[in-house]
């Protein structure tokens, strides 16, 4: 069963619907394609896992749009929240 | 695409065929109500105001009410009043007049000689209205002349994934079939400027926009509240939302991808095609007041808590994405869009379905609220009373 939900296919994070730990694979898909991602930190319920490795800098995209960008490197399957992710650039 | 809706005299195109008992004030309020209640098919509108208001607030009163007369779902309005109210009948049906040639009425309490001879002459002009209504026959319409009007209301962390996401894909559906979405709750739109400006078709619409933006931080800061501290909350950012864009693209995903054609005020007149913005507050009620008065004859309202609220005027169609609230409150939710939660639907499946449902209600089948005769009313203010 998929475990997040991904909005738009441009998104860099996707929203998990049950509580994941790390090391466990996180499902989604995207227009009818299955994905799997590992998640390499514990997600708690309704919070964003990034899709793929995000560079400090980079703009990060949910809903097909511009949420912030990110504080630090973040790789695929991390927690994404206000310990990497800020409406500014700092 | 084709829908069956009345036609009016002023060209536009209702899904209901209301007599409306339109109160001036608060005063006329239950005299109207008891003129409603003796006619079948009658609706009439709670009015909390109507009196001891600023001159902005007059304004604004004048333009709702005349908007609920002129709103294509009713087939004409019987206005009544106590007598010296600041929202005068006259001035009130001039108004009406100039938005519509739908019949209208005029009922004076105090010149009546009270309310049972007011209610007298009210039932007279509203029961002959509903006979005469009652000889409109439904006719085949095309959709460019539907006004969806889109809300949300007990927001939980659904919302912005499934709810949300599902009316955007019909509010994107409805505008592509050449009809009228309106996007409201400014405050809501409060931290994405740089993603709706450019959205909007022209400088001139980006301006109005990033204007009642604008407009509606600085009113809160005159009053020294602010609109961005410390949003999103504590409690949001424990539900998992970060930045004030992503709890606010939650909920503006609900008007889906297409530009923006136009920026109303609060109740204005939408003449518009396209995804529309209407300036409305975040209180559920009187931001679909405004949009009932802007002509939309439907409502679509999302929501993750579940709420009963219904219009008199118009239908409203409820959905959710907590499968918990689709199930506590099936009294009250006509869709649960909670598979894209469970990973059972896309969002192109469930908004299809909602599509369906939709147009099902605009060819006649009752929402739930709707079914339970619900008529909630609330109306923005400016100022507090005089």
């Amino acid at each position: 069963m998929y475990t997040c939900v991904v909005i738009n296919e441009k998104d860099s994070v996707a929203t998990v619907t049950s509580p994941v730990k790390a090391g466990e694979d996180i499902r989604y898909r995207i227009k009818g394609n299955d994905f799997c991602i590992k998640a390499c930190t514990d997600i708690p319920l309704y919070h964003k896992a990034a899709l793929k490795d995000i560079k400090k800098g980079e703009v990060i995209y949910k809903y097909g749009c511009k949420i912030g960008y990110a504080l630090k490197d973040i790789k695929a399957g991390e927690h994404v929240h206000t310990s990497n992710l800020d409406s500014k650039m700092i | 695409m084709k829908f069956k809706g009345f036609r009016r005299p002023d060209g536009r195109v209702g899904i209901r065929n209301h007599v409306l008992v339109l109160p001036c004030s608060l005063c006329a309020s239950e005299t109207a109500r008891f003129i409603a209640s003796q006619v079948p098919g009658a609706v009439y509108i709670p009015n909390q105001g109507g009196c001891a208001l600023s001159a902005a607030d007059l304004e604004l009163t004048y333009r709702v009410l005349s908007g609920f007369a002129a709103n294509p779902n009713v087939y004409g309005t019987v206005v009544v009043a106590n007598t010296c109210e600041n929202v005068q009948p006259d001035e009130l049906i001039r108004r009406i007049k100039e938005k519509t040639n739908k019949p209208v009425e005029k009922v004076v309490i105090r010149d009546a000689g009270g309310t049972i001879k007011a209610a007298e002459l009210g039932v007279k002009y509203a029961s002959q209205m509903s006979r005469d209504a009652s000889c409109v026959e439904k006719e085949d319409a095309d959709i460019t002349e539907l006004i969806l009007a889109t809300e949300c209301g007990g927001s939980d962390p659904t919302s912005g994934l499934a709810a949300n996401p599902t009316l955007g894909e019909v509010s994107d559906k409805i505008v592509s079939l050449g009809g009228t979405s309106i996007l409201s709750e400014t405050s809501e739109l409060v931290g994405t400027e740089d993603i709706l400006a450019p959205r909007c078709v022209n400088d001139e619409v980006a301006e109005k926009l990033l204007g009642i933006i604008k407009d509606n931080e600085d009113y809160f800061e005159r009053l020294g509240e602010s609109l961005r501290d410390g949003n999103p909350s504590a409690g949001n950012k424990e539900g998992g939302l970060t930045t004030l864009e992503e709890k606010s693209l939650g909920c503006i995903h609900k008007a889906g991808y297409s530009p923006i054609t136009e920026v109303y005020a609060y109740g204005e007149m939408v003449d518009k095609k396209g995804l529309v913005v209407m300036d409305t507050p975040g209180q559920d009620i009187a931001s679909i007041a405004a949009m009932v008065a802007g002509g939309a004859q439907v409502v679509i309202f999302t929501t993750g808590r579940g709420t009963p609220t219904g219009n008199g005027i118009v239908p409203v169609i409820k959905i959710t994405g907590n499968s918990e609230t689709a199930s506590l409150m099936e009294d009250n939710i006509d869709y649960d869009a909670s598979g894209i939660i469970s990973g059972e639907k896309t969002i192109e499946e469930t908004g299809t379905e909602l599509f369906d449902i939709l147009m099902q209600v605009v060819n006649g089948r009752q929402s739930k609220a709707e079914s339970l005769g619900f008529n909630d009313m609330s109306m923005a203010r400016k100022c507090n009373f005089c």
